[in-house]
């Protein structure tokens, strides 16, 4: 692999995340993040969506006229989105059903259209194809190591196998009730910023 | 009425867009520095969700959802029956594209000083995933055309508030001593938990 | 090349053909995957039908979907009944959907007495007749839907035919909070409720969730979950609402009488 290859799929995952420095996606980081498990299927959604989206918009870009530009995009996304949807209802609908709307939402996840427009428009589809998978596993870190954190101290599991007994089922681990809560990945992305920034010390913002 | 009141009330406190369900956070941290653009904002989001909510009820309803076509078609037998529903996100990402332009030329045309104090954000509505969200839900729910009216302005009305009170805070944040690491995002994304750890004592509220 | 790209006709060919590229896919995509789709959904209502029942323990710990379905064509009948008078109606049991119908205010009615917290109620209901190997009735499951903390909580209540003794409380769909409310779907919670008594022997509903833990040897209390009161109070009151006359009331009354046949 040669280093350009690797810039192009690793950097996004640490140089330059889309959820820590970017600020996009951050909607379904949030609330999906309550088990591995979700995180993974997300993940995974949300980078088949963004590697193709990129490939095919990267395909035609010399075609597309730039007043429908944007429509052009959205439909492409959103044709994705749909056959991903439609893929998980029909092989894994206890998923499907856990993560409902959530699935949809990755249409106006801002790093999907972000890629494709800032990225795929200008560069050949090979190397498209490889950002949207760098982002989408950029955006997969953040998510799996936040579920990792919640699912492990509020639940007491990692994907889903008992590492951590809890009270409730006889065990000795409390479940720490905060870390359950949905609004826990914030300061979980909070910390995770932090950290981050403590040992890339040029990512601090100025003000 | 009272049934619209307490959907009202709900959305905007109870399932508040931003601070329950997580959506349009990019939005959120990204434009949440200064009061007087997130109240502009704020009021884009609940004239875009206001009409949007209702538009996509009226075409998901008549259209999109199981059996609509039905009998326009003249189909008797529910074997035959037809199920749009798979377009459903597709259709409702064009339409809130479609609402925000025509918005944005009627804006200028005969409100050009309000089209001077929102028309920078509206571009940004049509990837604000709230607006999506909101849309979703809109069919999760299964709402009438006069509730999807309540609920789309209550959650913008509720978003709005989130926003608003985020740029207050962030405001006088300037003034205070932040670890350099945590500065910007950071503290934004901790901030924002505790927000929503605020927001979520309306919980379990009976309307 | 820019100036070739940007004339109307152009713009609107590229667009059709974008239009009907995608709508290929999504189309093929749908039409294609929907039986698939069919089948989960009516298997994870088959399923959650027969934990109600008591009968999934029986075919092991991870049972496979053709042992399902088999069992639930043997074992399982539906029947529609209308909630107002309890007496078995006709009707498509499949095409019947509780949620479209309580929406139709032609279909539903306003509960006076509304502690379930529904809103509006629909008027018929499906439920489900579970035999034995022998054939001979020997659970009755019924669909439960009311308000726990944050939205709707849908679920199965199995009774046996004195519709007195509890089998279990199945929840199918629920928004509750994780670790908290959501425990109503921990099998170490599920397990308190067999053999629990709905009424007591006056014939009221006497069916209750003690916060604190019940009492050793209470047969109508079962545990509430801790942290979650409101969605503890939710399952009391939806279970009181559908026991009652407002719910399945009139059809148990029935029932008892030999009425059905």
């Amino acid at each position: 692999m040669s280093s350009d290859t690797k810039k192009v799929l690793f950097g996004p995952v640490v140089d330059n995340n889309p959820i820590a420095l970017q600020v996009l996606g951050v909607c379904s980081a949030l609330a999906v993040t309550s088990s591995m498990a979700n995180a993974l299927v997300m993940t995974l959604a949300v980078i088949v969506v963004t590697a193709f989206s990129n490939l095919f918009i990267s395909i035609i870009r010399n075609q597309i006229p730039s007043s429908v530009r944007i429509i052009v995009q959205m439909a492409i996304i959103a044709s994705l989105v749909i056959v991903v949807d439609q893929v998980l209802k029909a092989f894994s609908y206890q998923l499907s059903k856990e993560l409902s709307v959530y699935i949809g939402l990755i249409i106006t996840n801002c790093i999907v259209m972000g890629r494709a427009e800032a990225f795929a428009m200008k560069e050949k589809p090979g190397v498209s194809f490889l950002d949207g998978i760098g982002n989408g596993l950029g955006y997969g870190a953040v998510l799996m190591v936040v579920a990792f954190f919640r699912e492990l101290l509020g639940f007491g599991k990692v994907f889903g196998f008992e590492v951590l007994p809890l009270v409730q089922n006889g065990g000795w681990y409390q479940g720490n009730g905060l870390l359950v809560l949905p609004f826990s990945s914030f300061f979980i992305i909070g910390l995770i910023i932090w950290a981050v920034r403590q040992w890339k010390p040029e990512q601090v913002e100025k003000d | 009425m009272e049934h619209y009141l307490s959907i009202f009330v709900k959305t905007i406190f109870i399932e508040n867009m931003a601070l329950s369900f997580f959506l349009g956070m990019c939005t959120f941290l990204a434009v949440s520095k200064k009061v007087s653009t997130a109240i502009g904002l704020g009021v884009a989001v609940v004239v875009v969700l206001g009409l949007a909510v209702p538009a996509n009820q009226i075409i998901y309803q008549a259209i999109l959802a199981p059996g609509a076509l039905d009998s326009l078609m003249g189909i008797t037998d529910p074997k035959e029956s037809i199920d749009l529903s798979f377009l459903s996100f597709i259709t409702f990402i064009g339409v809130i594209a479609a609402l925000v332009q025509i918005l944005e030329m009627l804006l200028d045309k005969y409100f050009p000083a309000l089209y001077q104090a929102l028309g920078i954000f509206l571009p940004l509505i049509t990837v604000n995933c709230a607006i999506f969200g909101a849309v979703s839900f809109m069919v999760a729910k299964n709402l009438t055309l006069g509730e999807s009216v309540v609920y789309g302005v209550g959650s913008g009305i509720g978003w709005m508030l989130a926003i608003v009170l985020m740029a207050g805070l962030r405001e006088k944040m300037k003034y205070s001593d932040v670890p350099n690491g945590l500065k910007g995002l950071g503290i934004t994304f901790i901030t924002a938990g505790l927000m929503a750890f605020g927001f979520l004592s309306f919980g379990g509220i009976s309307l | 090349m820019s100036s070739n790209k940007e004339t109307f006709g152009r713009t609107l060919g590229f667009v059709l053909v974008i239009c009907l590229v995608c709508a290929a896919l999504v189309s093929i995509a749908a039409v294609g995957l929907k039986p698939l789709q069919q089948a989960n959904k009516l298997l994870d209502k088959q399923t959650k039908i027969l934990e109600a029942s008591g009968l999934l323990a029986n075919l092991g710990t991870s049972p496979d979907s053709k042992s399902i379905v088999a069992t639930y064509n043997k074992r399982v009948e539906a029947k529609m009944i209308d909630l107002k008078t309890g007496t078995i109606i006709e009707g498509d049991v499949n095409a019947f959907d509780e949620r479209a119908d309580s929406r139709d205010t032609a279909k539903s009615t306003k509960p006076s007495n509304d502690i379930a917290g529904l809103n509006r109620r629909a008027d018929r209901a499906v439920v489900y007749l579970v035999k034995n190997e022998q054939g001979q009735l020997d659970t009755i499951v019924l669909p439960i839907v009311g308000s726990g903390l944050w939205d709707l909580m849908y679920g199965f209540v199995g009774l046996s035919p004195d519709f007195n003794t509890v089998q279990s409380v199945v929840y199918s769909d629920l928004k509750e909070t994780p670790g908290l409310g959501a425990e109503v779907l921990n099998p170490n919670w599920k397990a308190l409720w067999p053999g629990k008594k709905m009424f007591n022997e006056q014939g009221d509903i006497a069916i209750k969730i003690v916060k604190g833990g019940a009492k050793k040897g209470d047969v109508h209390g079962v545990d509430a979950l801790s942290g979650a009161t409101l969605t503890s109070n939710g399952v009391e009151r939806t279970l009181h609402f559908w026991l009652g006359n407002e719910g399945y009331g009139p059809f148990i009354a029935k029932f008892r009488n030999g009425g059905l046949n």
